[in-house]
């Protein structure tokens, strides 16, 4: 198409000029937020769950700090439910970056009565009491999450260094102005913030970094044969938290995760993508969000993420 | 623009090394006007046209819209992702969402046009690279289009486009357009825009938005989706002033993830401006003492250079005392430290700023007590310049005299955004209660500047 187009110079930067790529940008911002925020703050914490935006939120911490070690420890909220091969990734990857790793379990809570079983089955919403209570006995102040404004509207609204009150609950209403690129995570005993450094990144951002910088995953991300069965729309797991009902039948698929929760409401999709470069293309072309695609809890309510959120979930 | 620099500057093999032509650039766009002008309706038109919807988000819009008894989807809802926003039907807080096309990537900050969430549009624009400004041509500039266009104006957003939105409204009429055009640009010339770029637009049916309008046959320009792609990406940083606040240092000593590390002496930030070269002599500032850069580290990858906005370490050839909060800059053109400064601030305080306050004041990476001197003048919307005022209130815009309790390398916002910008941050709760703008000014109508009572002689 022609057009008198408003702006004469060409928006394409030449050959030469500095201008960094979308990738470096993002990955700039990042580094800059996990700084600032081990450096403002005494007690940070990262929340590891294993999954692909966490690690590569750990990534981003090792590059921040090399060639000194990530200065602060990783929590992971083990519904009890999670796949296996993402637990032994999660030991994994602690051992090999040397990290401390602190798990709050929601398996406990449950065994000793604090927390009951939902009659759906699903323990994503359990995690959000052993999390607060983490965050009180080891007074943590900063808590990063990997979480992304593109996942979800709710998400999408959230600030990159968010306030959380004594109770740890988020104030959609009432947010921190953000300006520029100075954060302030500055608080009063007892509150804490929750620091989201790839906000800005997009799905396929986070695959496209995975395969530029070539980070290691947990194998279910990658195409798989797996006995599933097909409820609510997705392709579940069969396991020992997720069993077919009567109903259903199990089949053999090749699948692979784009999310990976708990298992017994995070679905696969139907995939061969067996690298990180057929995952970014394939991921470029999906007419679905991830979320939309695996998670059965997020569609429990139009605002269940929102809810979540506001009583202090990640 | 300098184009003789050559294609790769690092050094290491790094895998995706920068600077690759080819790949998109970003550009970060934020939507302002008043309430109801149509802001959200058009990002979501905006991301619904270029098919950047994912089918399940529009599912989940429709059957929204279906429940409320609309016809259509409506495509505000597509941002408006809050329970108490869906309910009242107008924008709380900014919702960030993402697209691209073959030249650009976009981060989209949509922001609400209510006057008590200004300080959500402040922190929507303040990281923007174009603004674009919705006016209702039925109604034309109203309090907070003139509050937004002088918001934008103050933080010296790149660029303004100006959509006249719901021409459907008015029969695509081009005398109502060229009316509330001129309207729209008699304001930002107060203001000091200069080039803003107006366009006929209805969010709602998509006229103007992605593809231009058949129904607009008197509109020769381009849609808005064309201007975007057109508009040219940030100036080259080889134009600006290397200067590097210094956020932490690293020293890994014994902690050293490979033995090699443990003398490893290194100052971590993001690069605020210009560019930094293995060679270059620094300064460190505010102590003034000068060293040459020997390394540059981007995790383990080695750099001969480093550009704004990268994050890095720096080496330096002396052990010179550098501490978190300390700015690392070109040795030949370096900022004068300085306790003393003169800003205009967007006030985001519930309550009002007067003088005598003590604040903290948070510049790069370096926060320090101050102390309100004066207030020198509020913004009067009307008039659009400054009047005498005794405290600043909520979502005032005025200009302060400031006392710093240390010195600080501010720069005049005009000539580095960076620089220039800093926050107002409450001690007591760690609110921040201003966005701050070193040496930008207002149109002075009466200067009368406002001494605090029964202490001219308070110094920090
Ligand atoms: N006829 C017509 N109606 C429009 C147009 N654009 C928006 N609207 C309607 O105007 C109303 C307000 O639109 P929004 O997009 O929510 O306005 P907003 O500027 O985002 O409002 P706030 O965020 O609350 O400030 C809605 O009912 C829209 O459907 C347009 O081009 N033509
Ligand atoms: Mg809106």
């Amino acid at each position: 198409m022609t057009s008198p187009a408003a702006y004469p110079q060409s928006a394409t930067p030449a050959m030469g000029e500095r201008r960094l790529s979308q990738l470096d940008a993002l990955e700039a911002e990042s580094i800059l937020v996990i700084r600032e925020i081990a450096a403002e703050l005494e007690r940070p914490v990262l929340l590891f769950s294993g999954g692909k935006d966490s690690v590569v939120m750990l990534h981003l911490a090792a590059k921040a700090f090399w060639p000194a070690p990530i200065p602060f420890p990783v929590l992971h909220v083990d519904t009890g439910h999670n796949f296996p091969e993402v637990l032994a990734y999660r030991d994994e990857t602690v051992e090999r970056l040397g990290l401390r790793l602190e798990v709050a379990s929601v398996q406990d809570y449950i065994d000793d009565g604090r927390l009951r079983e939902r009659a759906d089955g699903t323990r994503n919403p359990l995690q959000t009491q052993p999390l607060l209570d983490a965050i009180a006995e080891h007074r943590f102040d900063g808590v990063f999450g990997g979480g992304r404004r593109d996942e979800e509207k709710a998400r999408a609204k959230e600030r990159i260094v968010s306030l959380r009150d004594e109770f740890g609950q988020w104030d959609p209403k009432n947010q921190r102005p953000e300006l520029w690129n100075l954060f302030n995570p500055r608080h009063r005993p007892g509150e804490h913030v929750r620091v989201f450094p790839i906000s800005n990144w997009t799905e396929l951002d986070v695959w496209r970094y995975i395969e530029r910088e070539d980070i290691p995953l947990a194998p279910l991300y990658y195409a798989h044969e797996r006995e599933v069965f097909r409820r609510d729309g997705m392709w579940l797991a069969v396991g020992p938290y997720s069993q077919p009902r009567d109903d259903e039948t199990v089949e053999t698929r090749l699948v692979r995760y784009r999310t990976v929760g708990d298992m017994s409401c995070t679905g696969a999709v139907e995939s061969s993508a067996s690298t990180n470069a057929e995952i970014v293309l394939e991921v470029a072309a999906s007419t679905l969000t991830e979320r939309g695609a695996t998670r059965a809890d997020d569609r429990i309510s139009e605002a269940a993420m929102e809810d979540r959120k506001k009583e202090g979930y990640f | 623009m300098a184009t003789t620099i050559t294609a790769t500057t690092l050094t290491a093999a790094a895998p995706g090394a920068t600077t690759a032509p080819v790949q998109p650039t970003l550009l970060r766009l934020a939507t302002a006007g008043s309430v109801d002008d149509g802001k959200s309706t058009l990002v979501g038109r905006l991301l619904h046209d270029t098919k950047s919807v994912m089918s399940d988000q529009i599912a989940a819009v429709e059957r929204v819209s279906r429940d409320r008894g609309l016809t259509g989807a409506d495509l505000a809802l597509l941002t408006d992702g809050l329970r108490a926003e869906r309910e009242q039907g107008i924008t709380i807080d900014v919702a960030y969402r993402y697209f691209a096309t073959a030249t650009r990537s976009f981060v989209l900050a949509d922001c609400p046009g209510h006057v008590q969430y200004t300080r959500n549009t402040v922190t929507g624009s303040s990281t923007a690279d174009v603004v674009v400004l919705l006016v209702d041509a039925r109604k034309g500039v109203l309090e907070q289009t003139r509050r937004h266009l002088a918001v934008t104006a103050l933080l010296r957003v790149p660029h303004v486009v100006v959509a006249v939105n719901k021409i459907d409204l008015v029969d695509f009429s081009q005398e109502v357009f060229d009316r509330v055009e001129a309207e729209v640009q008699a304001v930002a010339r107060d203001l000091g825009v200069e080039d803003a770029i107006a366009i006929p637009v209805s969010a709602l049916d998509g006229d103007n938005i992605a593809e231009r309008s058949d129904r607009t046959p008197w509109y020769a320009g381009p849609s808005l989706l064309e201007l975007l792609e057109s508009i040219p990406s940030s100036e080259d940083p080889a134009h600006e002033a290397f200067r590097m606040p210094v956020q932490l240092v690293i020293r890994p000593q014994g902690a050293a993830l490979d033995p090699s590390h443990v003398d490893y002496r290194g100052y971590a930030g993001q690069v605020a401006s210009g560019v930094v070269r293995v060679g270059d002599e620094v300064v460190a500032l505010p102590s003034g003492r000068r060293t040459t850069v020997v390394g540059i580290d981007l995790g383990e990858r080695t750099l001969e250079e480093a550009f704004a906005p990268q994050s890095v370490t720096l080496r330096l050839a002396d052990e010179i005392d550098i501490s978190r909060g300390d700015v690392i800059a070109a040795a030949a053109d370096a900022p004068a430290p300085t306790q003393d400064i003169e800003a205009v601030v967007c006030w985001l305080g519930d309550a009002p700023l007067r003088p005598g306050q003590r604040l903290l004041l948070k510049h790069g990476a370096k926060t320090v007590q101050a102390f309100a001197r004066t207030i020198d003048g509020v913004l009067d919307l009307d008039d659009l310049g400054a009047v005498p005022a005794d405290s600043l209130s909520l979502n005032d815009i005025g200009r302060v005299t400031l006392r710093l309790a240390a010195p600080v390398p501010v720069e005049d916002y005009a000539v580095s955004r960076r620089g220039g910008a800093f926050l107002l941050i409450d001690g007591h709760d760690g609110r921040t209660v201003a966005a701050g703008m070193v040496g930008a000014s207002l149109r002075t109508l009466d200067p009368a500047p406002t001494r605090p009572e029964g202490d001219e002689e308070w110094d920090i």
